[in-house]
């Protein structure tokens, strides 16, 4: 069976000539079937574009661009088999709710009792159905989002596109319309290609994500896989809070930090020469003083409800972050006074720099 | 600067109103004077309105009017939309298209006039209807333009791609999405053409062949008989016209949001 959509080389500029900029790098992904997928980076890493490229508002110079097996380079967005959710949702503000959600349907050869069954279907699943008559204008931003939505899955495309979709709401409403957009992805068993910056969101939500920076894929992976064994700097650092510690390895794999670690990690054998060692604040522990790798100094201890996270000066100079699960910390030193750090083979990355 | 704290400035502002309106309202009054004199009062009589529709020449001149307001004003909206929907992106020479498009803006119209007369004449095509209505059609198109023009600019181009992704073709997607929401401009639009061309004058004027005066023509041959209180009543009606025009478009206007 083909996947649902399959990237092949895709390269796209902008502008001609010496302006032009190359915002997708010979770019290559295949996405399964039912999977709910992430693009995700900073602004102006190329996902939207490359959001844009699957629903044809733009043309790649370069590649191929296939859904379900079928290319779609020569086909205009019209002849698409997929449906996009709009950053601003783009809502028609001349027709009702119910004409915006039927909007894809008629034309299609539907039926008018069957296009009103298939759009009440489309409001009930995101709660919209009794908004029928109501005009975009006088909707919040989130029942907005929510039409934008039942509009975009009511010709039941083979490809849903979102834009940034949660990016317009409040923190609260964007985690509960994470959630709904989780169970409506299962619920109605369609590829979801979902682009955001927001790499908890990417995380929360994905079955697989793939971090974009500069117009390239750094790592395609499952959102564990991202979070704890990132591949590239980019990535660690892109996603959650991580430490970097500077140093060397030699040819057995022996790691000697500027900080006075020193620490074995087989696989950095590789790359002998400079490196920095990645760790998550919540994967290194506190542990007695002189028992750990390194000893750091406590500069401020912030309560944050699920834990602790420590402030500690090293050696180097640098800071070191660590987080603790609040109920089973330790008693801590004074502000001033000294901690161990240990850092677990298993939960450091090596990245050469 | 605070404007209120200038000597007289309800003064002036109250005399400038005066100037501008007192005139029209004295227009519209004498159209109900019941006295032949243009200047003196005697009683209140709809005579004139009478007799201003009995009046065969002025039945035609209306006609006429009529005739070229509507096909004018539906032609250069037509083109003003073509147009602006071609100027929405950027091309080699786009100001100076829209430049060229506006200039009956800027043009004095005495010129406009006479460069039609001349071409119209050297082309040999008859004076009348035939050559008003192009004439009126390119005047025209400016203040159809320009309400169309603001409208776009203003317009969200995500609507339409949008409407594509919904499995609109570029035809169905500007009949069901740019088109209405194009509507309270295009409406604008048409109301100004419709009213620029009911005024137009000069270009009338001297490209108006036997049978095809128009109002504002007739009121100015009229009036070299001498100020009659039929005048009077006949730019009282195209007052009244122009100012329902205006006013229903802007309530359609108002009701398409």
């Amino acid at each position: 069976m083909p996947s649902a959509v399959d990237i092949r080389n895709v390269s796209k500029s902008f502008g001609r000539g010496a302006y032009a900029v190359e915002v997708l790098k010979s770019v290559s992904v295949e996405i399964a079937h039912k999977e709910f997928f992430t693009l995700l980076g900073p602004s102006g890493c190329g996902k939207t574009t490359l959001l844009r490229l699957i629903a044809g508002f733009e043309a790649a110079q370069k590649g191929q661009i296939l859904i379900d097996g079928v290319e779609m380079s020569s086909l205009p967005p019209f002849q698409r088999p997929v449906n996009t959710v709009f950053q601003s949702y783009s809502l028609f503000p001349h027709l009702t709710v119910a004409q915006n959600v039927a909007f894809g349907l008629e034309g299609t050869g539907a039926s008018r009792s069957e296009v009103k069954r298939r759009v009440g279907e489309a409001l009930e699943m995101v709660r919209m159905g009794d908004f029928e008559c109501r005009k975009p204008s006088e909707l919040s931003g989130g029942q907005q989002q929510r039409v934008a939505l039942a509009r975009a899955l009511a010709p039941r495309p083979k490809v849903l596109l979102l834009d940034e979709p949660l990016s317009a709401l409040d923190l609260k409403l964007r985690k509960q319309m994470q959630i709904e957009l989780k169970q409506l992805q299962e619920e109605a068993g369609i590829t979801f290609v979902f682009v955001t910056h927001d790499q908890e969101e990417a995380l929360t939500l994905s079955d697989r994500v793939a971090v974009m920076h500069q117009g390239r894929i750094l790592q395609l992976d499952d959102p564990r896989t991202i979070y704890e064994h990132p591949s590239h700097r980019f990535v660690a650092d892109f996603i959650g809070d991580i430490n970097f510690l500077e140093g060397r390895v030699d040819t057995r794999g022996v790691i000697a930090l500027k900080c006075g670690a020193v620490l074995a990690d087989s696989r950095a054998g590789a790359t002998h020469g400079d490196i920095s060692v990645a760790i998550r604040p919540e994967r290194a522990k506190r542990v007695p003083t002189g028992q750990g790798n390194v000893d750091g100094t406590l500069i401020q201890s912030v309560y944050l409800g699920t834990g602790l996270l420590h402030q500690l000066r090293l050696p180097c100079g640098s800071v070191f972050l660590l987080r603790e699960a609040a109920a089973e910390a330790a008693p801590l030193p004074a502000h001033g006074g000294t901690v161990g750090i240990e850092l677990p083979a298993a939960a450091i990355s090596v990245f050469a720099s | 600067m605070n404007l209120r704290r200038m000597p007289f400035t309800r003064e002036i502002g109250w005399l400038v109103l005066a100037f501008l309106y007192l005139p029209v309202f004295i227009l519209v009054l004498y159209s109900f004077n019941g006295n032949r004199t243009a200047t003196v009062w005697t009683e209140f009589s709809v005579k004139w309105y009478a007799r201003t529709f009995h009046n065969p020449s002025i039945q035609v001149a209306a006609w006429n009017s009529i005739i070229l307001a509507i096909t004018a004003s539906f032609g250069s909206t037509v083109l003003a939309l073509l147009a602006a929907m071609a100027a929405r992106h950027f091309f080699k020479g786009r100001s100076a298209v829209e430049a060229t498009l506006n200039a009956p803006l800027i043009l004095p119209e005495i010129v406009i006039a006479v460069a039609t007369l001349i071409l119209v004449v050297s082309v040999g095509v008859e004076l009348g209807l035939m050559s008003m209505i192009p004439a009126h059609v390119a005047f025209c198109i400016p203040f159809a333009y320009l309400p169309i023009r603001a409208r776009i600019q203003g317009m969200d181009a995500g609507m339409e791609e949008a409407a594509m992704d919904l499995y609109c073709n570029r035809f169905s997607t500007f009949r069901r999405v740019t088109l209405p929401l194009l509507w309270p401009g295009v409406l604008a639009g048409f109301t100004l053409a419709f009213v620029t061309s009911l005024d137009l004058f000069l270009v009338s004027f001297f490209l108006a062949g036997p049978g095809s005066t128009t109002l504002p023509v007739y009121i100015y041959s009229a009036i070299k008989a001498g100020i009659s209180p039929e005048i009077n009543a006949i730019s009282t009606i195209m007052l009244v016209v122009s100012i329902a025009l205006v006013m229903v478009s802007f309530a359609f206007g108002r009701m398409r949001r």
